[in-house]
């Protein structure tokens, strides 16, 4: 019998190259003649470049030549370019200058004279909101469609403001009751469910923007060779970033040669590539040399994506078990130079943890002059989970429900009906996730120690439920037996560190009967082949190419049966397959798998590739079409359908000690349990789930956002200013496990994980301060002097909705 | 002392032809990738009060002759002039120890150390663990294949180059000893739990060696 792969710590096949350098990232390529790029940034946070004088520049020896925003692609309205002689943030790329060295590239970048018109600009949503307040765009604070606008008509600037009695509300520290929001929903009625309520909380809450920060910048490296771009870039997908790239440059994506075979994180601001990727793509056309653009993690700061922040009202409802009833939420968005909407998943995410039968949702999101935001693992999930679960165990102190107590009876049941449109979910354990994290935790025993004191320290113990979408459906697989009789697997997904490439494959090798050392994954360059693929985003990988790669397996399968049927007699049913070979049921005749793929070469038509499934995707069809004769083609669309969303469930415990007298919160333990159905890779699963949580714990508490009010500039801009969590601020005592019950819906019933561990490390976090304080300070970052002024009732010298205070 | 002295007072006795003639006749000399980072220096202005920069460098046990300019750092050299590109650039200003390479059996950043510093030192990049005749892998290697160590692993070589150091200095570390022992470098996977595993794995089998 073939090992079984499916839950079993395999090692991925590129760990050797990682650990001994030679995984080569797109910084690590160097082709002859390559030439680097340095770009100029806007020292404003808007402005307009009146005139640039780079005469001295490019007069200077090594000097190679300039790009200019005339020469990129650009859109109307609030839409980036890679470059732009209009720059909406600190820090956004200007120009690009070429050099034989990047220290004469970056010399010539100081050579240039840059004329630059200070413009208005705008940091905290709020102030654009106001009456007369500053806007993010010359031309307003909204782009969108009027509302009598005629069929046809695009969309048009507008000022989008609130009125001066909405502002009264809110400098009263009340939710603006009848503020216009740009988008709401509502569901039973939320001011009735108020009314029998027997207790109401309402909070204003800052949760703040926070930058990426992979460990890799954005660094990408590109050249033209008879006619098709070869880009290396850093990238969370592959097949997808090739699409982006071709659309991005406006030339055929079979133009395009992907190069990507390791991306040094992403965590949402990778996904089908990055702006900057465009630059040494066009540069290198204009200067027919390569082009290398090292991103430094100072540019990166500025031009590396972040997570939306948020300033939120909130009113919640109980009964006196502790059952949330209604909730209002409205949110106020953050949404950076070209815009975000994180604030839609966070109010239906609201209402799945709740479940309140009554809620009514608004929300604005405004365009700010800071760096552009983008999805962040768990986008809006993890801002919502974080802000409010401190309030739900707040409201269990004040009803006398522990706080565990609290989240079972809110946590939704299989049958949760959620969000503006009542979604549905494939499978929900999300109670048994908090039943089995809480044992792990020892919950009961550690409820004696909330609250403690000893010395300068207080103890606080805190639990959270995060939930995400983890899945997506309809992609397409591709997978090649070679007379080699090796399996090879086209991986069209990114390869950043989450082992997909690999473990999406294991189902593949399971359904033929194959040992894991007779498959080869083929990934990370686009001239090899890559099926139609979900982004590497979303944690849809697990759950769509597990179900991608199951069905053109079970589409080799047959065919393997019918070429031994042919060859050997009886009938296809009557065929095994099992390591590398297939054979009669019960013994008897056989072929070995490099037979099989002799016989599909020989046979042709859809046995080898050379006539495809109708149904697959026509980004497919040339990748299949290339590979067509090399061996048995395994090749199909996931039909296997289903109904409602696919979402994955955290539980996050956590310990926490607070020394009162410094505000430093030492961490001493967590517990993280997912439901996440069948467990694919249970090393990698935790290490994704505990790497997860510690990145919330980090937004929640050491990475801090703060902007020079007066001037627009970064204050926070290096790693040290805003640092991700270390050894230092991690708790060593850290646990984990999985539900494992499997998703009906999928075949394989593996759910994805990456992005609902954020909300459950930061909520874990937030709520087990929260207890150690006795209320709940709702703000991120919870920085050791936000804390302390808090506790010594000091007057903060920042207004409890201000954002960017340092 | 004597490194302060070489990097700031060298020979001007190397004009840019006397300069050139000695790196014809070195000839395996790297720098001719093309990558200088020189500026106007290296292509042709005078070079005022130059220090010398054709050093011999011992990288991985092998002495490498490398032109290198004065104010160069130790990643930069290894990565553009040597072509080894294994230790990373995360920040480029000692915050994540991307970059961590061993001098002398001591981690150091290589992008806040010039290169300069390091003539007749010995230096271990991640290029030089595996055992250079047999391709085995180094002790520290083969506990984070065994645990699986690692995501996106960009942090990777720095974070094994301080395991190499740690498991010298201190062979028997408790999980808080190793932690403080690596903590000079940054994870943002944050798969430290599993980092740390293999750190505790390595000191094992390098007790057991």
């Amino acid at each position: 019998m073939a090992e079984k792969l499916i839950g079993t710590d395999i090692a991925p096949p590129d760990l050797i190259a990682k650990i001994t350098g030679r995984a080569r990232y797109s910084e690590d390529f160097r082709p002859d003649n390559m030439v680097f790029a340095k770009l100029l940034l806007s020292p404003m946070p808007h402005c307009r470049v009146r005139e640039v004088d780079a005469t001295r520049a490019l007069a200077m020896e090594g000097v190679i030549g300039i790009l200019r925003a005339e020469e990129v692609p650009s859109r109307e309205g609030p839409r980036e370019a890679c470059l732009t002689d209009e720059p909406h943030y600190e820090g956004e790329p200007v120009l690009a200058i070429a050099a034989i060295t990047e220290e004469i590239a970056a010399d010539a970048i100081e050579a240039i004279d840059v004329d630059f018109e200070p413009l208005p600009f705008v940091l905290d949503p709020l102030d654009s909101l106001r009456p007369g307040g500053p806007t993010a765009y010359t031309d307003g604070n909204r782009f969108a469609r009027a509302p009598d606008a005629e069929q046809g008509d695009g969309p048009v600037w507008s000022d989008f403001k609130w009125t001066e009695a909405d502002f009264a509300e809110i400098d009263a520290g009340r939710m603006p009751s009848d503020a216009v929001a740009i988008s709401n929903w509502d569901k039973g009625d939320v001011d009735a469910a108020f009314a029998e309520a027997d207790l109401i909380l309402e909070e204003e809450i800052v949760h703040q923007s926070v930058t990426h920060h992979p460990m890799e910048p954005r660094t990408n490296m590109a050249y033209w060779e008879n006619g098709k771009l070869f880009a290396h870039v850093s990238t969370q997908s592959a097949q997808r970033t090739k699409a982006a790239v071709a659309g991005a440059v406006g030339i055929d994506q079979e133009d395009v040669v992907l190069i990507a075979p390791y991306c040094g994180g992403g965590f949402g601001s990778k996904i089908a590539g990055t702006t900057p990727m465009q630059i040494p793509a066009i540069f290198s056309r204009k200067i027919n040399r390569p082009v290398m653009l090292r991103i430094t993690r100072y540019e990166e700061n500025y031009v590396g994506r972040a997570r939306p922040g948020f300033q939120t009202w909130v009113k919640m409802g109980f009964r006196s078990d502790g059952k949330c009833i209604g909730i209002d939420l409205f949110i106020v968005e953050e949404g950076g130079a070209y815009g975000s909407g994180d604030n839609g998943t966070a109010g239906a995410i609201a209402d799945l943890i709740y479940t309140p039968e009554n809620m009514r949702f608004r929300a604005v999101s405004m365009y700010t002059n800071t760096p552009p935001k983008a999805a962040q693992r768990g986008p809006g999930g993890a801002q919502i989970v974080s802000m409010l679960e401190p309030i739900l165990a707040k409201a269990g102190r004040e009803l006398e429900v522990d706080a565990l107590q609290m989240r079972l009876i809110n946590a939704p049941d299989p049958d949760v009906a959620f969000g503006p449109r009542g979604s549905t979910l494939t499978s929900v354990h999300a109670k048994e996730a908090l039943e089995q994290g809480a044992e792990l935790f020892d919950w009961a025993g550690k409820q004696a120690l909330s609250g403690r004191r000893e010395g300068t320290k207080v103890t606080g113990i805190g639990v959270a439920l995060s939930p995400y979408t983890a899945g997506s459906r309809g992609f397409d697989g591709l997978m090649v037996i070679r007379p080699d009789g090796k399996l090879y697997v086209h991986q069209g997904i990114g390869n950043l560190g989450t082992h997909s490439i690999s473990d999406t494959a294991r189902p593949a090798a399971e359904i033929l009967g194959l040992n894991w050392d007779q498959v080869e994954i083929v990934w990370g360059d686009s001239s090899r082949g890559m099926p139609r693929s979900s982004v590497q985003a979303g944690s849809q990988t697990t759950h769509a190419h597990t179900r991608a790669n199951h069905a053109a397996a079970t589409d080799a399968a047959r065919k393997i049966r019918q070429i031994a049927a042919q060859s050997l007699g009886g009938s296809p049913g009557d065929y095994v397959l099992d390591n590398g070979r297939v054979f009669r049921r019960g013994g008897g005749a056989g072929m070995s798998f490099a037979q099989v793929a002799e016989r599909a070469i020989q046979m042709g038509g859809e046995y080898d590739g050379h006539e495809l499934p109708d149904d697959i995707h026509r980004e497919t069809v040339p990748a299949a079409t290339m590979l067509a004769g090399e061996g048995l083609m395994g090749v199909a669309k996931d039909n296997y359908g289903g109904r409602g969303g696919v979402y994955t469930f955290v539980a996050g415990f956590a310990q926490v000690e607070l020394d009162v007298e410094t505000g430093v919160v030492d961490i001493k333990e967590f517990v993280g349990v997912t439901d996440c159905g069948t467990v694919v890779h249970p090393r990698s699963l935790g290490a994704q789930l505990f790497g997860g949580c510690i990145q919330g714990m980090g937004m929640a508490m050491t990475q801090k956002w703060v902007y020079d009010p007066k001037y627009g500039v970064a204050f926070a801009n290096r790693l040290y200013t805003a640092r991700p969590p270390g050894f230092l601020d991690i708790p060593l005592n850290m646990k984990w496990a999985a539900v494992g019950i499997a998703d009906p819906q999928t075949p394989v019933g593996a759910k994805g994980i990456g992005e609902p561990p954020v909300g459950a490390g930061a909520a874990a976090l937030t709520t087990a301060i929260a207890d150690a304080m006795g209320t709940c300070l709702c703000r991120t970052p919870l920085t050791p002097d936000i804390i302390l002024s808090e506790l010594e009732g000091r007057d903060p010298a920042f207004g409890r909705l201000d954002q960017h205070v340092g | 002392m004597g490194d302060a002295e070489s990097v700031g007072l060298l020979e001007k006795k190397y004009s840019r032809r006397s300069f050139i003639k000695g790196v014809i006749a070195v000839g395996a000399t790297a720098s001719s990738t093309g990558y200088l980072l020189g500026g106007a220096q290296a292509l042709g202005a005078q070079m005022p009060g130059a220090t010398e920069r054709l050093i011999t460098l011992n990288i991985n046990g092998q002495d490498r002759r490398v032109d290198v300019l004065p104010h160069e750092t130790l990643a930069m050299t290894l990565r553009y002039r040597l072509n080894m590109t294994g230790t990373k650039f995360g920040c480029d200003r000692a915050e994540c120890g991307a970059c961590t390479v061993l001098i002398d059996g001591v981690n150091h950043y290589g992008c806040s150390m010039l290169t300069h510093q390091v003539r007749g030192r010995a230096v271990t990049t991640i290029e030089g663990l595996e055992n250079p005749d047999t391709g085995e892998l180094s002790i520290v290697q083969q506990a984070v294949l065994e645990q699986g160590g690692f995501q996106c692993a960009f942090c990777a070589p720095g974070f094994i180059m301080s395991m190499e150091a740690m498991i010298r200095v201190n062979p028997n570390p408790t999980r808080e000893e190793a932690a403080h022992a690596l903590s000079g470098n940054l994870c943002r996977c944050a798969d430290y739990d599993k980092i740390l595993t293999c750190a505790m794995r390595a000191a094992e089998l390098a007790r057991s060696v």
